[in-house]
């Protein structure tokens, strides 16, 4: 596998279209709008292309195909196709900022950048739900996801006495892949609320019909070999002074049971990874079944902000293979946008991807039941740090939303700090939200999201203080 | 811990850990590298001084933050690890002058 | 006739839970009325300064009710701290005005000096320090420093903690605040009294308090008041936190209690246009970076823009109405400097019904009427 284009020297001022994010949709966005002739800029934060799912793809760390599986090494035609489109690619670069005029800012090695895209399609993928449980904050503790990106790039894994406890396919992934390196888990404690199979039921045909069904049911089965498995877990907490030494659950009314860890690898699905989308003004929607805020955008991916697009699992989960497809037809519709091909070249060119898309989301809506995690476990237990940086429990979260009637999160946020920490809101924004509702006995609709602001990624003041500015602002300032 | 794979052989980086001598390889972000040395946590938080260490690996929830080469409150797990590179616990609060 | 509250206060920022805490410290029942979590909010966006020292320029009154506030925020902030155990994070050694050329200080020199040489002004002091005295103070202010302008009376607090322990106060001593209630209409009844209609029902009132901020504009005219005051916005940075760096409130800059360093003195004309500018954030990191170069290296966390409510002159308006007496149009935008004495000064007022005049004749609405020209 050749490796990608080296990222050039320094970003010209402008392109036909910025991607941000390398992963299945950006990789396939930039490589069909630049095989159309536009110039793109990928940005991406990771310092390979390939986001999450493919992490370390560029530069596999283990040769031993197995151990990651099939899905994995389907990264590799992606990359090929962008190696080949001539797009340019900054890795290591962290976008902080997107405006309407869609101007692009970004930071790499320690310097800022100002790019004005024609188009912008946003492919920021997805980031794992909030697992506001007792002691998640604990080191030792880390999410799935973190554990198989450590397994990806760097052939790390977790050893020791390694409990995986959450739900969502992700965690049984992880779960056979740790089998395969031949360091199964001690246990996989799963949270999957018993009553979610009513709800899946009706929707079991498409996925019986989906790829999904032959290849999830062989990997929980080769799990279940391996992984001794406690299901219907209702109640968990990790336990620990400077670090996790012991995770404690419940099953329903059966006694509290423990035992010691080394290691506890949390998952309870993913959720749009939106908060660029959301600086830049794209409207959210809450989505029901997947419990989470998205961004709005039509067929082609377009947000609520004319010129840019969303693409991939940043506008709704629906995979991997469903985000490459997305990438596609985002990555025409800009093109087309910029008039660089007609609106029949556009569709024709879009069938392939649509029919790809069409395929892959058969049987989510199975899979979207099926896993959705516990109301309870959405919010955060009473100990819990909802707020990982400004360090705010559940129960100060409840206790302000019932004693102040907080009407939200911006509030909850002025009153609480949750949220105002580095991460902006991406390990609480759904925890708030939640727990809001569930006290004012709202949906998480009418309670709303945080109002996320520029620069969504910090940047140093020193690279601030470097960008331009004009006549009024002066005259709105202090001067120079 | 976090142990390497027999199977994944990349050279030896050499740099320094609050001091000490330390190994890591390439392609390991910094955050990587400390999971592999044992190191759990990284730095005690800003608000409280409690234990943190580095939860999601791709840049979200800023409990990986590290001291590089003098300077603070950086992410470990975006940022690639070099030979000679200088890492140092974050202790609580950034000092502005570094 | 039994009425739901003896005063409805509409706005639950700054101002309005500071009326309303007042208010239910004098044993009133009393309602807030407020808008939604995405509003236009001040009270989350300010600089929490309390800050004395360029005010009253044109309104020496303004001064003094300025510098009335400063002095009862140390027993406000115990107050609260004693019923809610909420620290407000009060600090008031003196603040500065950093000068960054000749110039800046020739100007702030002729702004210090006819501010106090207004007729009716009481005096306070104030010094300007050379680069060698404030760098006592600062260690790590900029080589382009040549000094600064210091009053003694300055100080700032944790006005987002403020914030709550006023919230939680007025929940405590039985106050009903009331989210998601705009205002749709205001009337005087005819036997004396209010009704105010939202969307969830309408309530009765003795009086009412308009602390509405910009919304003023809109529900003042409903009794006859009138309220002209338009959104001025501001932009805000903030950085991550850090160690112990800045002991003292610059006007343009200061290290809150948690740590984070605010940055911010910009006013646009935006309307009602909360988005940020680069162009102006890029200033504003420019010129805190050439007072404090350290500040270069930390990482900004966060950052945001907000509406200032604006009168033509810059200065409150308290006024009661003549035609439903009972409504009372309170305007500011020092919301946290002004807090102690809204809560502890302005609140009794209200509770007696009749605003002092010679406290707070000065900011009747009535001075907007006055011809520009003779």
């Amino acid at each position: 596998m050749s490796a990608p284009p080296p990222g050039e020297a320094a970003p010209r001022d402008a392109y036909d279209i910025v991607v941000v994010g390398a992963g299945p949709a950006g990789l396939s966005a930039a490589a069909v709008a630049a095989g159309q002739g536009a110039s793109v800029l990928l940005l991406d934060e990771g310092m390979g292309p390939g986001g999450q799912i493919y992490r370390g793809i560029a530069n596999p760390a283990l040769p031993d195909r197995r151990i990651l599986g099939a899905d994995y090494w389907k990264g590799e035609a992606l990359l090929r196709a962008f190696a080949a489109s001539g797009a340019a690619y900054h890795p290591c670069a962290a976008v902080w900022h997107l405006d309407a005029a869609r101007r692009v800012g970004f930071s790499r090695e320690g310097r800022a950048h100002l790019v004005q895209a024609g188009q912008v399609v946003l492919a920021t993928g997805a980031l794992e739900r909030p697992f506001p449980v007792a002691g998640w904050t604990l080191p030792g503790v880390l999410s799935a996801g973190a554990a198989q990106t450590l397994l990806k790039a760097q052939g790390l894994a977790a050893t020791g006495r390694v409990v995986l406890a959450g739900c969502g396919p992700l965690l049984w992934l992880l779960a056979s892949q740790l089998v395969a390196a031949g360091r199964p888990p001690a246990l996989l404690l799963d949270t999957t609320p018993a009553g979610n199979w009513r709800h899946a039921l009706p929707h079991l045909p498409g996925f019986l019909a989906s790829p999904y069904a032959r290849k999830g049911l062989a990997l929980m089965a080769r799990v279940r070999r391996a992984v001794p498995v406690i299901g219907g877990v209702t109640d968990l907490a990790i336990e620990g002074e400077a670090r996790a030494g012991r995770v404690t659950y419940r099953r329903g009314g059966a006694a509290p049971a423990g035992l010691p860890v080394d290691h506890v690898l949390l998952h309870q699905g993913v959720t749009p990874n939106l908060n660029l989308a959301a600086a830049a003004g794209c409207a959210l929607d809450w989505e029901p079944v997947q419990a989470c805020f998205q961004p709005r955008t039509d067929a082609w991916g377009l947000t609520t902000r004319p010129g840019i697009w969303l693409a991939g699992d940043g506008a709704g989960i629906a995979g991997a293979e469903a985000a490459a497809a997305r990438g596609s037809l985002a990555g025409l519709a800009a093109v087309a946008a910029l008039g660089r091909i007609d609106a029949a070249t556009r569709d024709r060119l879009a069938a392939a991807p649509r029919a790809a898309l069409a395929r892959h989301r058969r049987g989510r809506a199975f899979l979207d039941r099926l896993y959705r995690p516990a109301g309870h476990f959405r919010r955060a237990a009473d100990a819990a740090l909802a707020c990982r940086c400004e360090e705010v429990t559940g129960a100060t979260l409840r206790e302000a939303a019932e004693r102040l009637q907080v009407p939200g999160p911006n509030q909850m946020k002025a009153f609480l700090r949750c949220g105002m920490g580095p991460c902006q809101g991406r390990l609480c924004g759904l925890t708030v939200t939640e727990t809001i509702a569930a006290a004012r006995r709202l949906s998480p609709a009418e309670i709303g999201y945080y109002n996320l602001r520029s620069p969504v990624k910090p940047l140093t003041l020193g690279e601030l203080a470097s960008l331009p500015h004009d006549e009024a602002d002066l005259r709105a300032t202090g001067g120079a | 811990m976090f142990q390497r794979l027999p199977e994944a052989r990349r050279p030896a980086l050499p740099f320094l850990l609050d001091g000490a001598p330390a190994e890591g390889r390439e392609g390991d972000s910094v955050a990587a590298a400390l999971l592999a040395l044992g190191q759990d946590a990284c730095r005690e938080s800003a608000v409280s001084g409690q234990p943190r260490g580095g939860y999601c690996m791709m840049g979200v929830c800023f409990d990986c933050l590290v001291v590089i080469d003098g300077i603070g409150n950086r992410q470990a797990c975006l940022t690639p690890l070099r030979a000679g590179m200088v890492v140092e616990t974050q202790r609580g609060r950034r000092e502005p002058a570094r | 006739m039994g009425r739901d509250f003896d005063t409805v206060v509409l706005g639950g920022g700054m101002m309005g839970a500071a009326i309303g805490y007042g208010l239910a410290r004098l044993g009133q029942r009393c309602a807030i009325l407020d808008e939604g979590d995405t509003a236009f909010r001040a009270s989350r966006g300010n600089f929490a300064l309390v800050w004395v020292q360029s005010k009253g320029l044109g309104l020496p009154a303004y001064s003094d009710w300025t510098r009335r506030s400063a002095a009862l925020w140390p027993g406000f902030a115990a107050a609260l701290r004693e019923e809610t155990g909420v620290d407000c994070g009060l600090s008031q050694p003196g603040g500065f005005t950093l000068l960054l050329s000749e110039a800046e200080a020739a100007r702030r020199v002729d702004l210090m000096t006819r501010l106090q040489a207004q007729p009716g002004f009481n005096p306070f002091p104030w010094e300007i320090w050379d680069r060698a005295r404030l760098r006592q103070v600062f260690p790590g202010i900029g080589p382009e420093v040549i000094g600064a302008c210091h009053t003694p009376l300055d100080g700032h607090v944790n006005a987002l903690r403020g914030f709550r322990a006023l919230h939680t106060a007025f929940a405590q001593r039985g106050g009903a605040y009331r989210p998601e209630h705009p205002v749709e209409r205001l009337e005087a009844l005819p036997g004396g009294g209010f009704r105010i209609a939202t969307p969830h029902g309408a309530f009765s009132a003795g009086r009412v308090v308009l602390a509405a901020g910009n919304a003023n504009a809109r529900l003042a005219p409903m009794l006859g008041l009138r309220a002209p005051v338009r959104p001025q916005r501001g932009q805000v940075l903030v950085t991550e936190k850090a160690a112990p760096f800045l002991t003292h409130p610059v006007v343009n800059l200061r290290q809150t209690d948690e740590g984070g360093i605010m940055i911010g003195d910009s006013a646009e004309e935006a309307g009602f246009d909360t988005g940020q500018g680069l162009g102006v954030m890029a200033l504003m990191a420019r010129r805190a970076a050439r007072m404090f170069p350290d500040l270069a290296r930390l990482n900004i966390v966060r950052a945001w823009s907000a509406l200032r409510v604006m009168t033509p002159d810059g200065f409150p308006i308290y006024e009661e109405s003549d035609s439903a007496p009972g409504a009372f149009l309170c305007n500011c935008h020092s919301g946290v400097t002004l807090a102690a004495a809204h809560a502890l000064a302005l609140a009794p007022m209200l509770a007696e019904g009749r605003l002092e005049a010679a406290t707070l004749g000065p900011f009747t609405a009535r001075r907007f009427d006055v011809p520009a020209t003779a």
